[in-house]
Order: C-alpha cells, then structure tokens, then sequence
C-alpha cells in the first residue's frame, strides 16, 4: 500500500515538474507570439505573456515595413528554396542510400566512412573554395547555391535512409528478382514505397533546417529583391526603430508558422527522426 | 546484389560522389592550397608560404580571442545542457502518462532555437529593459544590461544554446531504453538504492550516448554564427566573436580569403580529431555493420 502511494506521489511529482519546466521553457516563446498581439509599449511594461491590449496593428506594419518588398515576398522565396531543397534532397539521398543498403562492392566500407566523415564536416570548411567556384560560374546572389547542392545527396540523410532499407527483408529483393525485377524497378516499384516514411523524415528536416539556415543565405545573397525569410527579419530590425518590438515579433511569429504547422501535424516523423538527425547536435 | 552489379551500384552511388568531389573533398584541398596564399578572391593567389599560419598563431590577437570565446562558451553551455537533458530524459523514463506532449513541448526550443526570429527575441529579452529583467524586478533584483557586459553576454548566448537541449534529451531517452531492465532488477534484488543504481548502472550504461552527444555538441559550438551575428554582433569587445564569426568577418568583410582558409584548415583538424574520437569510442551510435 505505501508502495503504491509512494509511487503515486512520484508520480504526481514528475508531471509537476516536467510542468514547471515545460512551461518555463516555452515561456520565451509564449512571450514572442503573444508579445505580437501587444502594442509596443506593453512589450515593454509587463512580464506577462498576456496582452492587457490586442492589436492586429504590428502584422500590417511589419509585413510592410520595407518599401516595396511585403513580407511575403520573403516567404515565396523561402518557400521557393526551401522545397526545392527538400525535394533534391529527398531524391539523391534515396537512390545513393538503396546503393549502400542493397549491394556488395569493392570499396564499400571506405566509402560508406567517407561519407560518415563528411556528416560531420562544418559548412565553413569548405565554404571559401565552394564560394570562389560559384562565383566563377556567376552564381553568386541566385538561389543555384543553395539548392543545387542539395542534389547530390545529404549523407546525413543518406545514412538515415540506409538504416531504414536495412530494416527491410532481404527476401523481399529475392522475390522481386524472380518476379523479373531488376536493380532499378526493384528500386522505384518495390523499394521506394516501402520507404516513405524515411523519406518523409527526410523531407521535413530538410526543409526545416533549409528554412532556418541564416549563414549560406547571408553569403549567397545580396540584394534585397532576392531575399528570403531569415534575412528579411534581419532586414526588417534594421528597416524599424530600434526599440519597435512589436512588428519584428509578428513577422517572427509568421517566420515560425511553417515549422509549427510541419511539428504538430507530421510530429510522428518528427520524433521518428530525431533520434538519427541528433546527431547533429 | 551481387558483385557483377557492381557497375549498377557505383551508378547509384554516383550522385553522391560527384557532390563529394566538387562540393567536399575538392573544396576541402583546394582550401589546403588557399590557406598558403595571400587570396581575395578578384586577383589569382599569391603564394606566401606559411605566413597565414604565423599570423594565425603568433601575431593575431583575434584569432586567440575567438578561440578564449568559444571555449568559454562551450564550457557554460554544453554541462548545461548535457545535465538538463539526461534529468529531464529520466523523468520522461518513469512511463507517466502524457509523455509525448512532453516531449513535443521540450524539443520546441530546438527546433526554432536557430532560428534569426529567436535570436531577436533573446536581444529583446535581455536587453535592459527586457523581459528577464522585468522578472527578475518581481522579486526585487535589478538585472543588469545583459548584452552591454563582455561577461553577461557571452553566458546569455550560452543560454540560448543550452535552451535547445530537446535533441540531446531525445537521444538520452533512447538510450536510456536500451538498458536491460534485469540489470536494474537484480540490483534492487541485492538492496541497491536509487543512487546507487544511477551512479553505478544508468551512468556507466550511458557513457558512450553520453559521450556522444558531448562531441557532438563541442562541434557544434565551433559552428555557431547565427546568434553571435544577430544578438551581439561579436561584442561587447569582442567577447562574442565566435569562431565561425570571426571566419566570416576575415573572409567576407576583410576579403582576407587565404588566411580565412588557414582557419578553416585549423576548424578542420580540430572536428576530425572530435570526430575520431566519437568513432573511437563512442561507436554505438555511428557504428556501420555490413
């Protein structure tokens, strides 16, 4: 009897401080999106996330705070970069992953290393070389530069999609191969749709961290016209006053949207994926 | 497959190795070659031999401070957030209900937390008259200006980083159920306590997770830019200006594209060391079998 009482307390324990903490946590985010419903002022005169004052007033001033280019011309690009990322992404990750999971060849083990190894490589390694080449071929302020990478293959995704066809019975291959199957329909017929959940794991964290990326679109863009959202927020803190919180907190709200759209409604593949793409970091 | 298709494989492979030749393995030597020149990217290279590296390591007093600040910052950030992650993972271990609203709650922050949008709303949060202060004067302590203390600074960044505990809590979780449940039965069979079933069990079963998501998060402090670019523009003198940062400026605004290529070499021998280390010994989580 204590026992069990002793564990119900702990219980009850746990959740009160996973509570606690879960909303401590979440505070400064509750602080941003509420924060955009105050006006400037109140952002400033109380610690609570709740507006005492409702405004919709900072979304139209800070979807047009830049003359001539609304927010949303940020959003279509990053849209725009950010699928077309996703998809590359989701497409040469998956044939090179079928490679390594379903064949034997020389050389196997040191490429399949290689390609651990370069998981782990920083984007500022190779930055100034990759910089020099797209400036030779005249891409520098286009979008060529950060989606055409994204075509030949994510080793980071590649390894996650490896480890999903290797969870796949091998018998399956024997019986397609009878059926007259050969390396490339076994692939697209009886392959690939076995592994769609993989690749949607694949797709959202791409076009997360494609969404989220600052540095290579900092680099690689230059003029306003082309801008997409990360740089249209930095754009913004400069286009307003200094202490003018209130429309960069509703267009920060807005930057966010797709990311928690994607989190609650595909949160399944979410967490499906995190365990590999921890790995970086 | 057998090994006659092994045309076929290479052919799907082949993606793959086009993008490691020109956008890794190329780069990678060819940085090699800029890193002994004087390179500003509108004039070919000049040759100088090993002088990117004497600044690098005897003469720029920036390189050292970039150095200082991002050790610094790892050293407050990562036991942080190693620490929060593995407590919280082992209360989310207990099997109470709801666990997955929590985890959802609690991997939020790392989801954004990269995010330009969270890196203004840190600036506002702790500058003088942000939100932190304004909680911290509900109890009557007078916050300092954060943003404007070389000191404060660097630890509200560290802040920001550990905030994002979510993937390392995550990998925790996973670990922690791949621990034989019989291990911690015959341990309470013997009259183990909780303590010392933690200490001498759930910790030394964890050391390579652990370990891993150390490394991993030493690599990642050595790549961070957005928040020291956008929070604190490397400042207060200097106190953020963060390894990555301090690349961008040489490479970007100074056009100094040699010596920023020395320092990528430097970043380079630095993460290969790491990441022998995470093969070496912290092999369960990267380990390939064929």
């Amino acid at each position: 009897m204590t026992g069990t009482l002793r564990t119900r307390r702990g219980i009850f324990l746990a959740h009160a401080v996973l509570i606690i903490i879960g909303f401590l946590l979440i505070y400064p985010v509750l602080w941003m999106v509420f924060g955009s419903f105050k006006p400037t002022n109140e952002i400033f005169s109380s610690a609570s996330f709740w507006p005492r004052h409702w405004t919709l007033a900072n979304y139209p001033h800070g979807w047009n705070a830049i003359p001539g280019l609304p927010f949303g011309t940020f959003i279509l690009h990053s849209l725009l970069v950010s699928c077309l990322v996703s998809v590359g992404t989701v497409l040469s990750s998956a044939i090179v992953a079928f490679g390594f999971a379903r064949f034997t060849f020389r050389g196997k083990s040191i490429l399949f290393g290689i390609m651990m190894i370069t998981m782990m490589l920083p984007t500022q390694v190779t930055l100034i070389p990759q910089y020099a080449m797209f400036h030779y071929l005249g891409w520098i302020n286009t979008y060529y530069p950060l989606i055409v990478p994204a075509f030949f293959g994510s080793p980071f995704f590649i390894f996650l999609i490896v480890q999903f066809i290797r969870g796949l019975p091998k018998e399956l291959d024997e019986a397609a191969k009878i059926d007259g199957c050969n390396a490339f329909t076994l692939f697209v017929r009886v392959i690939l749709p076995l592994i769609v959940p993989a690749l949607i794991t694949t797709a959202i964290f791409s076009f997360i961290w494609c969404w989220d990326d600052f540095f290579s679109q900092l680099i690689y863009l230059n003029s306003a016209q082309k801008f997409t959202v990360p740089l249209g927020l930095e754009s913004l803190a400069n286009a307003v006053a200094q202490e003018e919180w209130g429309p960069l907190f509703a267009m920060s709200t807005v930057s966010l949207i797709p990311l928690f759209l994607i989190f609650f409604f595909l949160q399944k593949y979410v967490v499906r994926g995190i365990a590999t793409t921890g790995l970086r970091g | 497959m057998r090994p006659r298709n092994e045309k076929v494989a290479y052919l799907f492979l082949s993606p793959w190795m086009f993008g490691l030749l020109v956008f890794s393995l190329g780069p990678i030597l060819v940085s090699l070659y800029l890193s002994f020149t004087n390179y500003n990217l509108l004039q070919p290279p000049k040759w100088i031999g090993l002088q990117n590296y004497v600044h690098m390591f005897t003469q720029s007093q920036l390189f050292a401070t970039s150095l200082v600040d991002t050790l610094e910052y790892i050293l407050i950030s990562v036991p942080i957030k190693m620490i929060v992650a593995l407590a919280i993972a082992l209360l989310l271990s207990l099997e109470v209900k709801g666990i997955g609203v929590y985890r959802t709650v609690y991997y939020v922050p790392s989801l954004i937390g990269t995010s330009v949008a969270v890196a203004y709303l840190w600036q506002q949060m702790f500058g003088s008259d942000g939100l932190i202060n304004k909680g911290l004067a509900l109890v009557g302590i007078h916050g300092p200006n954060w943003l404007a203390e070389p000191r404060t600074a660097l630890f509200t960044l560290a802040m920001l980083q550990a905030w994002q505990f979510g993937s390392a809590m995550m990998i925790f979780v996973a670990g922690l159920k791949q621990i034989p449940e019989s291990l911690y039965e015959a341990a309470i069979v013997d009259g183990a306590g909780r303590l010392y079933r933690f200490f001498r069990i759930t910790l030394p079963m964890l050391s390579p997770v652990i370990f891993f998501n150390l490394i991993m998060s030493i690599i990642n402090g050595f790549t961070q830019f957005t928040q020291g670019y956008i929070v604190t523009d490397g400042g207060p003198l200097n106190a953020t200006l963060f390894f990555a940062l301090y690349l961008y400026e040489e490479a970007f605004n100074f056009q100094n594209m040699g010596y920023a290529s020395a320092l990528a070499w430097f970043l380079l021998v630095l993460v290969g060391v790491l990441t022998f280390l995470v093969f070496k010994f912290g092999s369960r989580y990267v380990y390939y079998e064929s």
